[in-house]
């Protein structure tokens, strides 16, 4: 198959297949004359069908991609003005990140079927967003990576404040100035990092920087500049309290995207830029982000106890599990780094089937609340056991997808650090505390509400939705070495620029 | 990828388990049932010979690696199966008490709605549970640690529509993972000291094996490379192999209900009664004690850890005992029982009786499965009574059920004569209680005190149970379903015990208006009761005596292999026996010859404090629960809002206000022109913004 497609720029037929689509949506509208529900429920088709192309292309590069070789591969270039180029090229880290968007958007939309204000228009941004959100993990021009980061926010911050719920302007323009203001010093620091350099290619920049381009004291601003954006991304504590009130507001496929992807795009940020192109501010600021990181883990479990609305619940344990990922990166080591990227992954599978199912009862009930719910089990059983499995993963069991990643973090932070390694522990039962409580409320004890009477157990497309997740859940759960060898070399090769810069 | 017998035993539960579980509505409960029951009784079959084969053949160790599980650098934890000793004896424990549970459970659950459910639970549980005693390595060993933690939760939870169900699901595997906190520090502290987290090396050379000695003892295993190494964390230096002992053995207190973390066993047994027997009875309870024994030679060389084992295991087993004498739920009182028991064998283990400790498991897992079974039968008997102040006069309806209780009780306390035999316990519980006296490690003349107290109080309790159930008049119960241990939510599970209506009309005679049990709840009564009555004095001499040095074949470091009783003073020796009789004597006063001197009891203050397990629950309530909820509040109510989005973004308010009115805009259409307008700008800046930089920088 690598055969097949040598010679195509399959990188960019991936990522601009979905703009391709929302072009194509936006030239049928303008011939439709007026919406109507079939032209709707045609868009909706149109989009499955151009993210599940999308996936397919995804499966045709990440064919030809080999994962034995460490470099970035499936490399294109295309001169730009002033030396900066249109390059993309992923290595197994990026390749990953890749496949889980490609995976998870087609899943988004079956999810937005419920859509029905302004279809075509959300159905456009929702592809948008997936083609920036690839081109994010693709670019390997730092000034193409930016304007896919950047403008990723756009389209989030529409489908936020348009689609969401009662508060979404309050939460669109919190996600907005928080995330816009953190991108804004790391745009400083790219403009000056490019200057100094020469280069506004990534891997070469790398080179430099590993040639020791960037001075200590220098690296320390880069660092603090990027961390900014990276750190809001994340979201580390203490800038974290955007993500509750947009998962709150946005809508369902909007808070798995956020979830799952979105959110990944700081961990990526971490291990593409910080750790290699600023190693010794890196080395110098691992105290500090393992602190940050166990505060989030302890702080944000402890406050996804107390919370009413399930969507802010999961929004906070988002915040815990993002915790053990920074610990993971910069513990420098094999287990951390390889930790926290499986987490990252695995993360974005469970996060986003958690946002599903409260999605699932949202769209019958139209409430997040949870003491609205109570005995879901006995209208919906297939429901509380799909619930209850994505549950066990956000708990971390082993044989969900939801272990390797805690325990390997876990194992390279105590290399560094055995404190840090036994706060973050302190997650691990904070967590079972608190998503098993509100599996109680939600699922289990008998029907008080007479209102949940009638509420029907999932529909064949509510089972198509999950079912990919499941699989993956378990797959990641029980062989998660076919992942972690994937996303051995890109690792392998991180520590070496963190630990080779440091000497 | 290999493929054996061996790999059958563990896996086809599993499938069994994964059949009966998804398929339930296309297949139905008779099918489910049938299934998981018969893929038990295969991997039963299969771990009896291999059992024999280490009691009367060769005894051959094996290693099955099946496929990778987790393998970062030198973290590399394998899918295997390992065969030896001390996973043979788990085998057939696990097995044998998991067939006759299912067995039984035919007939109790008989009348739920959700059979199918409840025997996928099951064989889910079994498969983890064997998963865990044949790992090779310690995340596999965590793997089914947690697999048996989450089959615990679902079954405890079982009847779901109750809420104190629910609630003790979740006390349990909440616990548990305070244990797991330990444990899995301690696996970090393994893999961080020794760069592995096998216990054994992969290869498959036989002499390889055995790799080391430690104190005079040669082990198999890896871990006594800790020998010599410290742990520095910041200014702190400890030696390396009692830090990982340590931090292991908070692992098992969770898991084996040990003093402190010991609150969710009593509240487990809102789960169905074979569960009970099962799973926090014969076999996940006591996988802290075969992880302590696993770990033999590490505990081996770690005094200090051993002696906090000891001291915790001894504490433990007069505490439940204590706690035990005041109970009224005939499940509760076998519950505190089982703590009380898991508390001799870590003791045993602590005193580095590891052979011991194992050897009371396995008789422990006959006699006390016996005790559950036979309770659940006195229920199901019942109707679903489980107080025992409500019962009484049960022996003439329910003879068999009687005898077995008998037998199993005779089993509990350790009945036998020195030098002639015994039932099982006797072997097992005066092995450790004078591998305590003659041990000379940290704690153990306490454990020694503290064992034959426990023996007097456990002899109390259990002729207390016996008689209160089955002796004198049957005092049934005036408010009948309030207790009512059966809530399936729907009450036609009730109806359908059609003889039951007048049952709660006391009969004149004062016999109980109780029920025998179908045979398909008896049989496994009458396996567990041979057990009993002869697993101690059949296995006695390859446990503990004179062929134990090639039966256990260096797994575990035998200390005290010479065995026999004539190390020991005579008073050593027949003090179990002599406050065993004495507990008895007791009992017979108390509750046969003058019942009323127990209620005068009843109310004080002492009475109080043990009915009321000492207030460990308020205690936990107030501190931890409590304090979560406050701890959360705090840092919700006033780091986020107040402190966090009040200095941030709530405190620019009034910009956000001059944007929303703008936004809504948005929402009368277009939206898409707006996004590419805002897209192109965003462009248009990035690209400005960089080529004004690199012009200046340059």
């Amino acid at each position: 198959m690598s055969e097949f497609v040598a010679g195509w720029p399959i990188l960019s037929i991936v990522t601009f297949l979905p703009a391709a689509g929302a072009l194509l949506i936006l030239l049928s509208r303008a011939s439709a004359r007026g919406e109507n529900v079939g032209y709707d429920n045609g868009v909706k088709l149109l989009t499955l069908l151009i993210t599940i192309a999308t996936f397919v292309a995804s499966l045709f590069a990440f064919a030809a991609f080999d994962f034995r070789n460490p470099d970035y591969q499936l490399q294109e270039s295309i001169p730009w003005a002033f030396g900066a180029s249109y390059a993309m090229g992923v290595d197994t880290l990026a390749m990953s990140l890749v496949m889980l968007t490609t995976f998870l958007t087609p899943i988004c939309i079956l999810a937005s079927w419920v859509i029905e204000k302004q279809v075509s228009s959300y159905m456009v941004l929702f592809l948008i967003l997936e083609s920036l959100m690839i081109g994010v993990f693709c670019a390997q021009d730092i000034i193409l990576f930016y304007i896919f980061f950047e403008a990723g926010l756009i389209p989030m911050f529409i489908l936020i404040g348009v689609w969401g719920g009662e508060r979404r302007v309050y939460a669109a323009f919190k996600f907005f100035l928080y995330t816009l203001l953190g991108s804004l010093l790391m745009l400083v620091a790219i403009i000056y990092m490019i200057a100094v350099a020469g280069t506004s290619n990534i891997p070469a920049l790398t080179a430099f920087a590993q040639g020791g381009g960037f001075s200590p004291d220098v690296q320390i601003w880069l660092w603090l500049a990027f961390f900014a954006s990276f750190a809001v991304k994340m979201p580390m504590w203490p800038v974290h309290t955007w993500l509750p009130d947009a998962h709150v507001e946005a809508p369902t496929a909007a808070s798995v995207v956020l979830a799952a992807i979105l959110l990944k795009m700081g961990g990526y940020g971490f291990l593409r830029f910080s750790l290699p192109m600023f190693p010794d501010a890196s080395h110098y600021f691992t105290p500090f982000v393992f602190l940050l990181s166990v505060i989030a883990i302890v702080w944000a479990s402890l406050v996804a106890f107390r919370q009413v609305d399930m969507k802010k619940l999961i929004a906070y344990s988002s915040v815990a599990h993002m915790g053990f990922v920074t610990m993971g990166i910069f513990s420098g080591n094999e287990q951390g780094i390889q930790g926290a990227i499986f987490q990252m992954l695995s993360h974005g599978i469970i996060s986003g089937a958690l946002f599903l199912c409260v999605g699932v009862v949202y769209d019958r009930m139209h409430t997040r609340e949870i003491a609205f719910y109570g005995g879901l089990v006995n209208r919906m059983p297939v429901y509380a056991a799909v619930f209850m499995l994505f549950t066990m993963g956000n708990v971390g069991l082993p044989g969900t997808s939801g272990f390797p990643g805690e325990i390997l973090t876990m194992v390279g932070a105590f290399q560094v650090n055995a404190w840090i390694a036994a706060a973050a522990a302190l997650g691990v039962i904070f967590s079972a505390a608190y998503a098993l409580t509100l599996y109680r409320k939600v699922a289990l004890g008998n029907i008080e509400n007479p209102k949940l009477d009638k509420i029907a157990d999932l529909d064949a497309r509510e089972w198509v939705q999950f079912v990919p997740l499941v699989i993956a859940t378990l797959i990641m759960g029980l062989a998660p070495t076919y992942v972690l060898d994937f996303t051995a070399n890109s690792a392998q090769t991180i520590i070496s620029q963190f630990a080779g810069a440091a000497q | 990828m290999q493929f054996s017998p061996e790999v059958l035993i563990v896996v086809g539960p599993l499938i069994a388990a994964a059949f009966a579980g998804l398929l339930q509505r296309y297949i139905g409960d008779r099918v489910a049932m049938i299934v998981t029951t018969a893929s038990i009784g295969l991997s039963l079959v299969l771990s009896w010979p291999i059992f024999i084969d280490f009691v009367w053949g060769e005894g051959h160790e094996k290693l099955i690696e099946i496929a990778p599980f987790i393998h970062v650098g030198d973290f590399q934890s394998t899918w295997s199966v390992r065969i030896d000793t001390m996973s043979a004896i788990m085998l057939v424990v696990v097995n044998t008490v998991s067939f006759l549970v299912h067995l039984y459970s035919w007939g109790y659950m008989s009348e739920d709605p959700h059979k199918a459910r409840f025997f996928s639970y099951l064989s889910f549980f079994t498969f983890a549970m064997l998963a865990l005693v044949t790992a090779n390595d310690f995340i596999q060993l965590f793997f089914g640690w947690e697999g048996v933690g989450v089959a615990s939760y679902l079954l405890i939870g079982f009847w779901y529509q109750k809420r104190s169900a629910n609630d003790a699901a979740i006390k349990a595997f909440v616990t548990n993972r305070v244990g797991d906190f330990g444990f899995a520090l301690g696996i970090m502290a393994v893999f961080f000291l020794l760069g592995t987290i096998q216990f054994f090396p992969s290869s498959a050379d036989h002499a390889a094996l055995f790799s080391g000695v430690v104190n005079g003892v040669e082990v198999p295993g890896l871990l006594h490379h800790l020998e010599g190494l410290n742990l520095t964390i910041g200014s702190l230096s400890v030696p390396a192999a009692e830090l990982c002992a340590v931090l292991l053995f908070i692992g098992a207190m969770g898991k084996s209900a040990q003093f402190f973390l010991h609150v969710w066993l009593p509240d487990a047994m809102e789960g169905p009664t074979p569960v009970s027997a099962l799973i926090h009875a014969a076999t996940m309870v006591t996988a802290g004690v075969f992880m302590v024994c696993r770990l033999g030679e590490l505990y081996h060389m770690a005094p200090i850890a051993s002696g906090i084992v000891t001291i915790v295991g001894a504490a433990t087993a007069l505490f439940a005992a204590t706690v035990g004498l005041a109970q009224n739920d005939i499940k509760r009182v076998v519950a505190y029982s089982t703590c009380s028991q898991l508390g001799y064998m870590f003791f045993a283990a602590g005193v580095g009786a590891y052979n011991a400790a194992m050897f009371h498991l396995f008789t422990h897992a006959f006699f006390k499965a016996l005790l559950f079974l036979g309770a659940g039968s006195v229920i199901h008997g019942l109707h679903h009574e489980q107080d025992m102040r409500y019962m009484g006069g049960v022996r003439k309806p329910m003879m068999i059920t009687w005898a077995m209780m008998t037998i199993g009780t005779f089993a509990l306390i350790g009945f036998g004569i020195p030098g002639l035999g015994g039932f099982a316990g006797f072997y097992s519980k005066d092995a450790i209680i004078e591998a305590a006296y003659g041990s000379s490690g940290i704690g153990a003349q306490f454990a020694f005190w503290c064992g034959v107290t426990a023996a007097l109080l456990t002899s109390f309790y259990s002729w207390r149970l016996a008689f209160m159930t089955f002796e004198g008049k049957y005092r049934g119960n005036p408010d009948a379903h309030h207790h009512d241990d059966h809530a399936h939510g729907d009450a036609h599970a009730h109806d359908d015990h059609g003889h039951g209506h007048d049952a709660h009309a006391k009969p004149a005679d004062g016999t109980a208006p109780a029920h025998e049990s179908p045979w398909v709840m008896l049989i496994p009564l009458f396996v567990l009761a041979a057990g009993a009555v002869a697993a101690g004095a059949i296995f006695a001499p390859y446990f503990l005596g004179e062929h134990a040095a090639e039966f256990w074949n260096h797994v575990v470091p035998l200390a005290h292999a010479e065995g026999g009783h004539h190390d020991f003073p005579a008073w050593v020796i027949w003090a179990p026996l002599t406050v065993t009789v004495t507990g008895f004597i007791f009992a017979v006063i108390f509750y046969l010859w003058k019942p009323g001197a127990a209620k005068a009891m009843a109310g004080g203050p002492v009475w109080a404090f043990l009915y009321n397990k000492w207030y460990f629950d308020e205690l936990y309530d107030f501190i931890f629960v409590k304090g979560a909820r406050a701890f959360g509040d705090l840092f919700w109510k006033v780091g986020d809002k107040r402190l966090i989005d009040g200095l941030g973004p709530d405190g620019v308010a009034a910009t956000s206000n001059f944007f929303s009115r703008n936004l809504r805009r948005l929402q009368t259409g277009f939206v898409y022109h707006y996004s590419f307008i805002m897209l192109i700008a965003a462009v248009a800046f990035g690209a400005y913004a960089i080529l004004a930089g690199i012009g200046g920088g340059r």
